[in-house]
């Protein structure tokens, strides 16, 4: 039974090799010129490490509930392409259905400006 | 599994308020700002076209379609015609509200229309994900409804407060589901209950999952102790989203309390029997008993909508299909009644003024003896007064109940109603017998009125021949 | 048939109805036309009813219009039966009411709630033709209330007198006392004959001989008597018979068209006329006939007195008519129910034109009553005096007057009676007579003749009253004096009332009395060679004497009979007793109630106690309601855990 795990026993290996040896070569071969704005750890222009409880621009969370949908949207249109042979029209007209539905939203945010930063 | 093109007639009411909501939404943007009045009567037509489609493919038998997730029977046909009917209401009303105090727009009549589409896919759902897609897509719009008014604080509170608690709710009723789901190996309703129980552990299981599911669908309808959500809500949110929080929803609520206990799980039918008689006697209770202490209008109706959902109980509580049928007509019933009583706060409130405390109502005789009547038909028949129909509906599953040989139910039940004519005696006395403090002008138009008169008589009229609906609800059930 | 009767009741109805409720619509006209055409056409109906089934012979009719209801075996129906009593009562009442409808526009003119009056009186035709034509119990009881109800409104017709408030809550309350009597009296019909129709408890009223009761052990009750003697209550009341009189001087705060409709010529004689209904039960028992006698007797002699002392002209015919209903008793407790009804009959007519004449006087004086502020009118009102003293001559009993015939009979009849207590009753009726003249003619000349008391500017306004009120006057007249020629042989003698009264042949005073009969006027010859004639003429002469040529005498008298005449104008103490006594008592056990069963222990224990107790919890777990987010989220949780608890782990440890 255990022995169905042996690939991925082998790819865990293998995975953890290849990181090993490519962090290694990247400090040995690469230059190194190091100054704060580099050594300083880079998240969505926000300060890493300060009181969590700041104020920020609410459209932040616009654009990444936004990006999220088509995000999504995205991640059903794979599947479904893969099998869009074995269901035919009314698999075809349903992701139609589900898109014109994103569109109609895509529009509606658009025309209330909220893909506009200012 | 086979796609094979589905039968889209039994849902097409559905698909043409999905459409018409989209279509709306549109209209609201191009046009909104010029002729906001057309995103109104667009979404009342909207409403009543999918109305009368629902008469007319009213289904004689029960068809299942979309392979085993969508049903449209009687019960799903009259519901979505009382919801819509209720909604139709509604939006009129809001009108009014969202006219005076400058609120109009036109998202909220598109947010009311997808919650309608929420509520039609609930009641039709035949499978555990139809129905928890028509929930949640009900209860999203419902959140963003109550918080539509972002100036008030009030309002963002209680809409953040329905919004957890409808989340931790909606967890619950997944959790049950999923466990339904790993016991019956079907998401299907009509499977499920084909389930023959095993016995042992995984009976406790499937047990497990009812109460999770019970709990859920107790949130929902408002039932103590997951009550704590009605009287901050009802109290904050905009009149006028409290009387469609207030109304359609239950009649949604009900719907999905059918679906998932009697269509899907009738073989725990002792067990949820069970669990709903504690629902009920609390609800009653606490409806009853604190709705006593409240000072504002719309947070003691919300106490009196807990204490209905207790009464509404009782008939599923019986067990049998004239019971069902009773609490069918008892929500419809409340519906209305609360539709004509948050109704009423609308009509007699004016910008700045929100007419929902208890003593915006004193002497209201003196300013529209016409408007004090109705006040006094809609409180007696919430409070169950014969002749007026929410006796009828007290009745009728007090009935039940009593058939189910559960008497002391029934007393128990009586006893609390007579606590809780208290309540709606004091709004008639304050209305009839007590000086009115400074004479606010009603603002209301006539065609605001007419609504207002014909929901009150409706209840007056249904008072007098409530064997009609009655019978209506025990057809549908089949 | 049954078409034509029904419209003798609801013409009236019709016509309440549309003066009442569009009585500002139509206006003054139009209410009290839609009233007497309503009242006119009952009169019509009712006049051809009467020659139909009296004067042809037709017979009886009895139907029943609709079933009201049922109750066990029992159906309560809404029937009529016209027979010759029925007839004559639908006569003699729609007729006097139509006169007084007449005259009411009149008198009532100038005021403000004249739709209201008409509206009342036309409901109060309506109800007394319900009460006179039933065919059953129930129906005779619906009758009776509703004349009671319309009374009790007629009575305080001026709300805002405090005075006419009094008289109208005494009414009802009086009326009470009898009307439970009666209602008694009805149940125990039901109990013991299981039916309410009058036909069919007629039938089997003979099974009643020797049937007792025992209501307390070791004491057998006759159910004979105690039939009768209940429903008599409910007579005793209606008909103001002593000790239930009190009410009726008091009525007289109603309107004077009322008094004469309602107080004198017909509602009162309801007690009468339902006593003669019921012969054939009262036959069955000699004790209630005695009752009925003596209570009757006593009523005809001891209210006549109070008659005397009264100086407000109204009330003087107020304690008149209570002494005619005496009379009336009498003859019922003698079996003469004929002679009752004929006195009933003639009464009617004479009481109504006496009434109505005191009206006219009192229009002519501004609505002042008081007789010491009047006198000497004979010149001004000619024809309300020529009627008046036609009235006043037929009240007494002059030979060849209506009220000479019916009373003769009477006192002839109780003469011959030999049910126990009718020598009382003899020496009571023959002394009546006297009594009778005395007040009426101290009246008569109070009014018309001697000083002219009033002040100068009423006489300077004195002058006859206008057409609509002395044509019923002289209508009215006419059957006072001639009724009594007509009626006597046909009423006591012959067959007019067919098989409507019953008499055991023991009883039948009046078969004996018409055995030597001998027509109309050897009967005033007979009458020339007994007491009661000379009685009611010295009666007059005294009259005369005492307030024609020695006014001073009756202050004189006063003064001597000094405690005579105190009891007389405290009328015997009963208001006194009845108010200060027997009311009081009843005041106080309601308010002692009151106190401790209402206020402390239903009021303060069961409902606000319990109020509190749930207002108190309601606070108490309000405060569960925090606003706190995580306290909702909280009690979800506990409900969860809790239904689990109950329902899964409890269950889990059951299964191992």
């Amino acid at each position: 039974m255990l022995q169905n795990y042996l690939p991925i026993l082998v790819f865990i290996v293998i995975a953890l090799g290849m990181g090993t040896v490519m962090i290694l070569a990247g400090s040995i071969i690469g230059p190194r010129r190091p100054d704060a704005e580099k050594l300083s750890p880079y998240e969505c222009g926000f300060e890493a490490f300060e009181d969590s409880r700041m104020k920020f621009d609410v459209r932040y969370y616009l654009v990444a509930i936004l990006f999220i949908i088509f995000d999504l949207e995205i991640a059903f249109l794979f599947p479904w392409a893969v099998v869009l042979d074995e269901i035919g029209t009314f698999g075809f007209l349903a992701m139609m259905a589900f898109l014109a539905v994103l569109v109609i939203g895509f529009i509606y945010e658009w025309k209330k400006g909220a893909l506009e930063w200012e | 599994m086979p796609f094979v093109t589905p039968e889209f007639l039994p849902a097409l009411p559905e698909i043409l308020l999905a459409v018409m909501a989209c279509l709306v939404l549109l209209v609201d943007l191009y046009f909104g700002r010029r002729h906001p009045s057309w995103v109104f009567l667009l979404a009342q037509a909207s409403l009543v076209l999918c109305a009368l489609l629902c008469i007319a493919l009213y289904p004689e038998e029960p068809t299942t379609t979309f392979n085993g997730t969508f049903r449209s029977d009687g019960m799903s046909a009259v519901l979505k015609v009382f919801m819509i009917l209720v909604t139709y209401f509604v939006l009129f009303y809001s009108k009014f509200y969202l006219d005076v105090r400058d609120l109009f727009k036109g998202e909220y009549f598109v947010l009311s229309l997808f919650a309608v589409l929420g509520m039609m896919i609930l009641v039709s759902a035949a499978s555990l994900l139809t129905l928890y897609l028509g929930l949640e897509l009900m209860a999203l719009c419902l959140y963003a409804l109550v918080a539509l008014n972002r100036e008030s604080s009030m309002a963002s509170e209680a809409a953040m407060k329905y919004f957890v608690l409808g989340a931790l709710a909606s967890g619950t009723l997944l959790y049950g589901m999923s466990l339904l789901y790993g016991v019956t190996g079907s998401l299907e309703l009509d499977r499920i209950r084909e389930y023959q129980s095993v016995g042992g552990e995984i009976d406790i299981i499937l047990v497990l999952g009812l109460v999770f599911i019970v709990v859920g669908v107790a949130f929902k309808l408002g039932a103590a102790p997951f009550h704590m959500w009605v009287p901050d809500v009802y109290e904050g949110a905009p009149t006028s989203v409290t009387l469609f929080v207030g109304t359609a929803p239950k009649i949604a609520a009900f719907g999905m309390l059918m679906r998932l206990l009697v269509d899907g799980l009738a073989g725990v039918q002792g067990d949820w029997i069970e669990m709903l008689t504690i629902l009920s006697v609390l609800s009653m209770a606490v409806g009853n008993i604190i709705a006593i202490a409240q000072t504002n209008l719309k947070r003691m109706l919300a106490y009196s909508t807990i204490a209905h959902v207790g009464f509404l109980l009782l008939g599923i509580i019986a067990g049998t299909r004239a019971g069902y049928a009773a609490s069918m007509f008892y929500v419809i019933v409340y519906a209305l009644m609360g539709l004509g009583a948050f109704g009423m706060i609308i009509v007699l409130g004016s910008k700045g003024f929100e007419s929902d405390r208890l003593d915006d109502f004193r002497g209201l005789n003196e300013r529209s003896p016409w408007l004090a009547f109705l006040v006094l038909v809609l409180m007696l028949s919430m409070a169950g007064v014969p002749p007026f129909v929410g006796f009828w509906a007290k009745w009728s599953v007090l009935r039940e109940v009593v058939a189910a040989d559960q008497v002391w139910l029934a007393t128990v039940a009586v006893v609390l109603a007579v606590i809780g004519l208290f309540y709606y005696l004091r709004v008639v006395r304050l209305v009839y017998f007590e000086e009115g403090q400074e004479a606010a002008p009603l603002v209301c138009g006539t065609d605001v009125k007419v609504m207002i008169s014909t929901n009150a008589l409706a209840i007056l009229a249904l008072g007098v021949y409530p064997s009609a609906l009655l019978a209506l609800c025990v057809t549908a059930l089949g | 048939m049954t078409d034509l009767y029904v419209w003798v009741v609801l013409a009236p109805l019709i016509g309440s109805v549309i003066a009442g409720v569009f009585g500002k619509s139509i206006g003054r006209a139009g209410a009290h036309w839609a009233c007497i055409l309503g009242v006119g056409v009952s009169t019509l109906i009712s006049g051809a009813a009467f020659g139909h089934i009296v004067l042809e012979g037709g017979a009886a009719f009895e139907s029943t219009l609709y079933h009201w209801g049922r109750v066990g075996d029992l159906t309560l129906e809404i029937g009529f039966l016209v027979d010759p009593l029925s007839a004559t009562m639908m006569f003699v009442v729609s007729f006097v009411s139509l006169m007084v409808h007449i005259y009411t526009i009149g008198y009532m003119r100038d005021d403000p709630g004249y739709q209201r009056f008409f509206s009342y009186i036309a409901l109060f035709t309506f109800a007394m033709l319900m009460l006179c034509m039933s065919n059953n119990f129930l129906q005779l009881f619906f009758g009776w209330e509703a004349v009671g109800v319309v009374s009790y409104l007629l009575i305080g017709f001026w709300f805002q007198r405090e005075s006419a408030i009094r008289a109208n809550l005494k009414a009802f309350l009086v009326n009470r006392i009898g009307d439970l009597g009666f209602l008694l009296g009805v149940a125990a019909v039901l109990f013991y004959f299981g039916t309410l129709r009058y036909s069919e408890v007629f039938e089997l009223a003979p099974s009643l001989q020797g049937a007792t009761l025992s209501i307390f052990p070791g004491a057998d009750w006759s159910v004979a008597s105690l039939i009768c003697i209940l429903l008599f209550m409910g007579a005793m009341g209606k008909s103001a018979q002593f000790p239930l009189h009190v009410w009726l001087p008091d009525s007289m705060e109603g309107p004077t068209p009322i008094s004469a409709l309602i107080h004198a010529a017909t509602m009162v004689t309801a007690g009468i006329f339902m006593v003669a209904r019921m012969s054939p039960l009262f036959e069955q028992s000699e004790t209630a006939l005695s009752v009925v006698l003596v209570v009757g007797a006593i009523t005809a002699l001891f209210m006549g007195l109070l008659g005397l002392v009264q100086n407000d002209i109204k009330r003087v015919v107020a304690y008149s008519t209570l002494s005619q209903l005496g009379y009336m008793a009498v003859a019922l407790g003698a079996s003469a129910y004929a002679a009752a009804i004929f006195h009933l009959v003639t009464h009617a007519f004479f009481k109504a034109l006496l009434f109505l004449a005191a009206g006219s006087v009192i229009i002519a004086l501004h609505h002042n009553q008081d007789m010491r502020s009047m006198g000497g009118l004979r010149k001004y009102m000619p024809v309300t005096w020529i009627t008046s003293l036609l009235g006043s001559l037929a009240l007494i009993g002059f030979p060849g007057f209506a009220g000479f015939f019916s009373k003769d009979a009477i006192i002839e009849a109780v003469h011959l009676s030999e049910v126990p207590g009718h020598d009382f009753a003899y020496w009571c009726v023959v002394i009546g007579v006297f009594v009778t003249a005395l007040y009426s003619f101290r009246l008569y000349f109070l009014v018309f003749h001697g000083k002219e008391r009033m002040d100068e500017h009423a006489r300077e306004h004195l002058h006859e009253s206008p057409w609509v009120v002395t044509v019923p006057l002289v209508l009215l007249a006419i059957p006072s004096v001639l009724i009594g020629w007509i009626g006597i042989e046909p009423m006591l003698f012959g067959d007019h009332f067919g098989d409507s009264l019953f008499v055991l042949s023991e009883h039948d005073v009046l078969a004996r009395l018409g055995d030597s009969y001998r027509g109309e006027a050897a009967f005033i010859g007979h009458a020339f060679a007994t007491p009661p004639l000379y009685l009611a003429l010295a009666g007059v002469a005294c009259a005369w004497y005492f307030y024609m040529v020695r006014p001073d005498l009756p202050a004189l008298c006063a003064r001597r009979l000094a405690p005579v005449h105190s009891v007389l104008v405290h009328k015997y103490g009963f208001d006194l007793l009845y108010e200060e006594v027997l009311a009081r008592i009843g005041r106080g056990l309601g308010s002692l109630f009151w106190r401790i069963g209402d206020r402390i222990l239903i009021d303060g224990m069961l409902v606000n106690g319990s109020a509190r107790v749930v207002g108190w919890f309601s606070s108490l777990i309000r405060q569960l309601q925090t606003g706190f987010l995580y306290t909702y989220a909280f009690a979800m949780i506990i409900g969860l855990v809790a239904l689990m608890s109950l329902f899964v782990f409890l269950r889990m440890q059951g299964h191992s």
